[in-house]
């Protein structure tokens, strides 16, 4: 199954994916729809990033204007899709730890029917989700999160058409006394899937959001890391990079939260 | 190896109807190139990094190199032999002249559909968005600072059009 190709293609060139045949999804109609019904954002699993980062559905949940306006470049953009970008399942998507940090699910289409999977449940391995062979993702699901929210998509990068060489999402509700209520903190790029940061969550939930609590939860973002080694850099300086990432998502995340219109997203060189 | 059924692939090519008999796995810049015989749109890396093989499909840039061309088929691209009229440069191929924003000229091509893309959706860009808008084009000449006074100068010819 081919859909925007900027994964496949470049995999299919350096010979890491041999497909027999290949069937173009492209053509199918109403497919690259993105609505806003009942307190959902419903994305056709042909939504092209830059259609979604133009879509006025998504102005109440910034982050995923983050995501989308930064992922590798704007030809990239116009081409890319969702649903392609979560089945691939590279480790260095920028979707899944973006969509990981709300309450979001895909709609898995085969000749057995439809079913509903929770994004948490999608994933199984790097480049491995719980797809059927027979299956396809036809539609991601995401609630909007509830009032006093606010998140940020955070990436960095060496140059803007590369993979991230780390990122982190964070989502958080604050309650009437601006204490965290609820957190959300999910790590790209460092381990084999997006990995949910629990315990740097703990360190904010209950707490007033101030310098030493932001601190304590990078730290154990940093512990939360399984980077490896690459040409990206070493492991030691992902988790450096993770920590900075997370601090710097709270602080914009808090900022939504309270009402302000903050700028976030992927930081590169030139940018 | 047994043989491979060829496609037929029709697309209008800079508002001209092409059509050629391809492999499937035929890159659309091989197909522009090869097939078509425009060579100005140029392969770079190959690895969806440069830009260098940037056009327009309905309207929108994509790197040639990383679509089959039978995913445009029906499609509408404009290549950057489509962009003179009748003999006369368009305006962001004059500025691009005017502020020398080239030098081996092997990046211009994307370059130049890559701004039409952005005038086309921003007439007034800032200097930050011209940047975002061209990160996904490398150029190992110049440096970047003439391409920008460029892009700045062709916003401008085409705000007064």
């Amino acid at each position: 199954m081919i859909a925007g190709g900027q994964s496949l293609i470049p995999l299919m060139k350096m010979r890491l994916a041999r497909p027999t045949a290949l069937i173009d999804i492209n053509f199918i109609p109403r497919l690259s729809e993105i609505k806003n019904h009942n307190g959902e954002i419903r994305f056709g699993a042909l939504a092209r990033h830059s259609d979604i980062e133009a879509s006025e559905h998504i102005g109440a949940i910034p982050i995923l204007h983050d995501c989308a306006a930064g992922i590798a470049d704007v030809q990239v953009r116009n081409q890319g899709t969702i649903g392609g970008s979560l089945a691939e399942a590279d480790p260095s998507g920028d979707w899944a730890a973006t969509l990981l940090t709300l309450e979001s699910s895909v709609l898995c289409s085969g000749a057995e029917g439809e079913r509903s999977v929770r994004l948490e449940e999608f994933f199984t391995d790097a480049y491995t989700t719980v797809l059927g062979r027979e299956e396809l993702l036809r539609e991601i699901v995401v609630k909007k999160p509830p009032k006093n929210s606010g998140g940020a998509y955070v990436a960095f990068k060496r140059s803007a058409p590369v993979y991230a060489t780390a990122s982190a999402a964070v989502q958080i509700m604050l309650d009437a006394k601006d204490a965290c209520k609820d957190a959300r903190i999910v790590l790209g790029c460092v381990g084999l899937t997006a990995i949910r940061a629990k315990e740097a969550e703990s360190e904010l939930h209950g707490k007033k959001i101030d310098e030493r609590t932001i601190a304590r939860a990078a730290e154990a973002a940093r512990e939360a890391a399984e980077p490896q080694s690459d040409m990206r850099g070493s492991a030691e300086y992902k988790r450096a990079l993770v920590a900075a990432l997370v601090k710097r998502a709270i602080g914009i995340a808090v900022r939504r939260a309270r009402g302000e219109h903050v700028e976030a997203g992927h930081e590169y060189v030139g940018r | 190896m047994s043989a491979v059924e060829k496609m037929n692939v029709r697309i209008r090519v800079n508002g001209e109807p092409r059509e050629a008999l391809v492999e499937p796995r035929t890159l659309l810049v091989d197909f522009l190139r090869e097939n078509l015989n425009l060579t100005g749109t140029h392969i770079g890396c190959d690895t969806t990094y440069c830009g260098a093989c940037t056009v327009l499909l309905n309207g929108r840039t994509v790197k040639s190199c990383t679509l089959f061309a039978p995913m445009a088929d029906g499609g509408e691209i404009t290549t950057v032999e489509g962009l003179s009229t009748d003999g006369a440069l368009h305006p962001v191929q004059n500025a691009f002249a005017e502020c020398h924003g080239l030098q081996c000229g092997f990046c211009t091509p994307g370059l130049l559909l890559s701004t039409i893309h952005l005038l086309k959706k921003n007439a007034k860009p800032s200097e930050k968005q011209i940047r975002k808008a061209i990160a996904g084009n490398t150029c190992r000449c110049t440096g970047y600072q003439n391409i920008l006074k460029a892009i700045r100068m062709a916003a401008g010819e085409m705000e007064k059009r």
